[in-house]
């Protein structure tokens, strides 16, 4: 980010204005489509502004962890294109599209979004494998909400295809992939003093520190992750969380 | 069934195209291409500056293409990352752009040109192909002509025209050949071949390809028209 | 023989324009045998026996005499290294780098730091694309405080207008002040920048539309 340009969005927030004309706790508009790779069981397409999310859902059949034999298991991959942003490379996963990863897994794991007792096919042998990825499209700020509205679409679309007990047969998709709570993430980002939701590609690269929230449907938090280099106060958080709650029930509106 | 395909198409008719321009803001160029139910889309990024530096070339840009299936672009996942298969095709798509492309007046940098497959159902590297010559055009690179690929070849003793999944798994084996061309210049510039067949019929295959192209040009046309000519 | 190709129809690349030598390729234009091929997205011009393509996309290429935007990202002993957003950096060598006189071994960075912003004209395009600059000349300066945003440089001709009317008024309606680099980078200070940001942007998106004027008029509160 250039400095002139820093100097000027930090004067406008001074005068109550983002750069893009939003309010501070407004988030971008956003698009969701389903279905938009026919050979995943579950996929979708989240737009948030001009960022855009590609996420797509595949069940395997695979072993149960042995402390769970009778849950399925959940792998969340985030690669972050190099088509979608100048600034990112090809290459192994960047520290960055790991920690995308991984805040989206947390929120689906911890609010329990999936009922992993039905994922199970033979106890202490098979279960289902859920594998979500997340591949970033274009990069105009905040993949982080966006990436885990796309994964929590793609869950809510998908079916399980049929096993026979030898092979998948991923022609035939009968059964919904059990989702039991709807956890989105709404992160809010602090420069000086403002507080952003919904931070866009400017600002977050002028950012001093972020907290991304994950809401479950009853407004409990299920997942939270503090970014950036700069510090944050109990007040900010007790605000964030606020601002975060209240944002999440949009969100969670547009999946009907 | 005689005179017809699996898929209700003539032996020389390609699947429905579509393609659309400016689909990735954050790009130079950029465009969707969906033959079929194949869907590629390619970026370009670039003319930039090159690193490693020993990499440049100080008489010419370079031109570097990733080719990459989305993990859930077929039945079976795709560990995501590069594989030898996604190596490549990446090398041949570079090939099959490099002569269409003049970076003379870009020296010691580099255009990147990514490709993503969303959707795979047979002819991704040539799906992949015309989006990227699409993306390259929309960047405003200099370029000698466009770059149009299908994948031809010989299904159950008949030529055809975009082998689909179904025809490239036919059990009685199948000649897939990837075909590219310059289609202004009858130039070509990708050619790969498995299966089995004869000298003739890899040139009624070749005509048939560069028929085909001739419409994936008129396609390509007007996408571009559309972005630029309507705003 | 001749054209092939009308005057201002849209053409891609490998579009036969014209055959023939009667005509002459100039930009956007090659010749290959008696053929002159579009290279690039674009509509076609032609100029007595010139024929040209008005590019609707592309990168910038420095052309010398240009003035553009760019921004220190390197400071060494005898000049500054300028990202003007083109493929290769640019050098604003001590020598050009002020119409004052720069001492020997001063300290560089007092007259431009890092990631400071300068609009300087192009001198000099060597071969490999070797790009110098100047700050020798009128408006060339530091640019302070403000805002810098990116346009396509294809669309510098519509943002400037003809002799300058449309930057003229832009600058008189909002009373900001604006500067636009041939390289795509435009500069605005001043009170309620964030209008002129969006007059710009609806230039951009709708330069081959008439009635532009009116529209910016109106946008920023004009008559």
């Amino acid at each position: 980010m250039d400095n002139v340009s820093k100097d000027y969005m930090i004067k406008l927030l001074e005068k109550g204005r983002r750069i893009d004309g939003r309010k501070f706790d407004e988030i971008r508009n956003i698009e969701i489509s389903y279905d938009v790779s026919k050979h995943a069981e579950g996929s979708a397409r989240v737009r948030v502004g001009d960022t855009e999310v590609l996420v797509g859902v595949k069940l395997e059949v695979g072993q149960p962890f042995p402390d769970k034999p009778n849950e399925g298991t959940i792998i969340v991959g985030a690669e972050m294109l190099p088509l979608s942003s100048p600034d990112f490379e090809s290459g192994p996963p960047s520290i960055d599209s790991i920690e995308l990863a991984r805040v989206v897994d947390r929120a689906i794991r911890e609010s329990k979004a999936i009922d992993l007792k039905k994922l199970c096919i033979t106890e202490g042998e098979k279960v289902w494998m859920v594998l979500i990825d997340i591949y970033t499209i274009n990069n105009q700020g905040n993949l982080q909400d966006a990436a885990a509205l796309a994964a929590l679409a793609a869950l809510k679309q998908a079916k399980i295809p049929e096993y026979d007990g030898k092979k998948v047969d991923y022609s035939k998709r009968n059964n919904k992939l059990p989702i039991v709570s709807l956890p989105v993430e709404c992160s809010v980002i602090k420069i000086k003093d403002n507080l952003l939701s919904d931070p866009n590609l400017d600002e977050e690269k002028i950012m001093d520190a972020k907290l991304t929230i994950g809401v479950t449907g009853d407004g409990e938090i299920c997942a939270m992750q503090k970014g950036g280099k700069g510090i944050l106060t109990i007040e900010d958080i007790s605000k964030m969380l606020d601002i975060s709650l209240k944002n999440s029930e949009k969100l969670r509106k547009l999946l009907k | 069934m005689y005179g017809k395909r699996i898929d209700g198409r003539d032996f020389d008719e390609i699947r429905k195209i579509e393609a659309k321009i400016g689909i990735v803001k954050s790009a130079n160029g950029s465009a969707m291409f969906k033959i079929g139910d194949t869907i590629a889309i390619a970026a370009v990024r670039g003319p930039r500056d090159l690193y490693p530096k020993f990499m440049q070339n100080p008489k010419s840009g370079i031109l570097r293409c990733n080719y990459n299936m989305m993990s859930f672009s077929v039945d079976e996942r795709i560990r995501p990352g590069p594989s030898r298969r996604s190596r490549e095709i990446s090398l041949v798509t570079e090939n099959a752009l490099m002569p269409a492309v003049n970076l003379e007046e870009f020296p010691n940098a580099v255009v990147d040109v990514f490709v993503e497959i969303i959707q795979a159902d047979a002819g991704t590297r040539c799906a992949g192909i015309c989006a990227a010559s699409l993306a390259l055009a929309d960047a405003g690179i200099p370029m000698r002509d466009m770059v149009c690929a299908v994948s031809v070849g010989k299904v159950g003793g008949k030529i055809v025209a975009d082998i689909n999944k179904y025809e490239e798994d036919y059990e009685d084996g199948s000649t897939d050949m990837p075909v590219a061309f310059l289609p202004r210049r009858n130039e070509i510039s990708l050619l790969q071949l498995d299966g089995g067949i004869k000298k003739e019929e890899i040139i009624k295959a070749l005509e048939m390809a560069r028929k085909s192209c001739e419409k994936i040009l008129e396609v390509q046309r007007k996408a571009l028209m559309e972005k630029y000519q309507n705003g | 023989m001749g054209l092939v190709i009308k005057e201002k129809e849209f053409v891609i690349p490998g579009d036969v324009i014209a055959e023939g030598i009667d005509y002459l390729p100039a930009q956007g234009v090659f010749r290959e045998g008696d053929k002159l091929i579009a290279e690039q997205i674009g509509i076609v011009h032609v100029d007595n026996r010139l024929i040209k393509l008005i590019p609707l996309t592309g990168t910038y290429s420095p052309k010398p005499g240009d003035a553009v935007i760019g921004q220190v990202v390197n400071i060494s002993f005898n000049g500054w290294s300028v990202d003007i957003g083109f493929s290769n950096l640019a050098l604003l060598s001590v020598r050009d780098g002020s119409s004052d006189f720069i001492e020997r071994k001063s300290d560089l960075s007092r007259y431009y730091d890092f990631d400071d912003f300068i609009i300087a004209k192009i001198s000099n395009v060597g071969k490999g694309n070797l790009i110098d600059l100047t700050m020798k000349g009128h408006g060339l300066m530091k640019l302070q405080g403000g805002m810098i945003i990116d346009v396509s440089p294809s669309k510098v001709p519509r943002i400037i207008g003809k002799q300058g009317s449309m930057i003229t008024l832009l600058k008189e309606l909002s009373g900001c002040k604006v500067t636009v680099g041939q390289n795509g980078k435009v500069w605005i200070s001043g009170e309620n920048s964030e209008n002129v940001i969006e007059a710009i942007r609806v230039i951009e998106k709708e330069s081959h539309q008439s009635g532009l004027t009116e529209k910016i008029e109106k946008l920023l509160g004009g008559k």
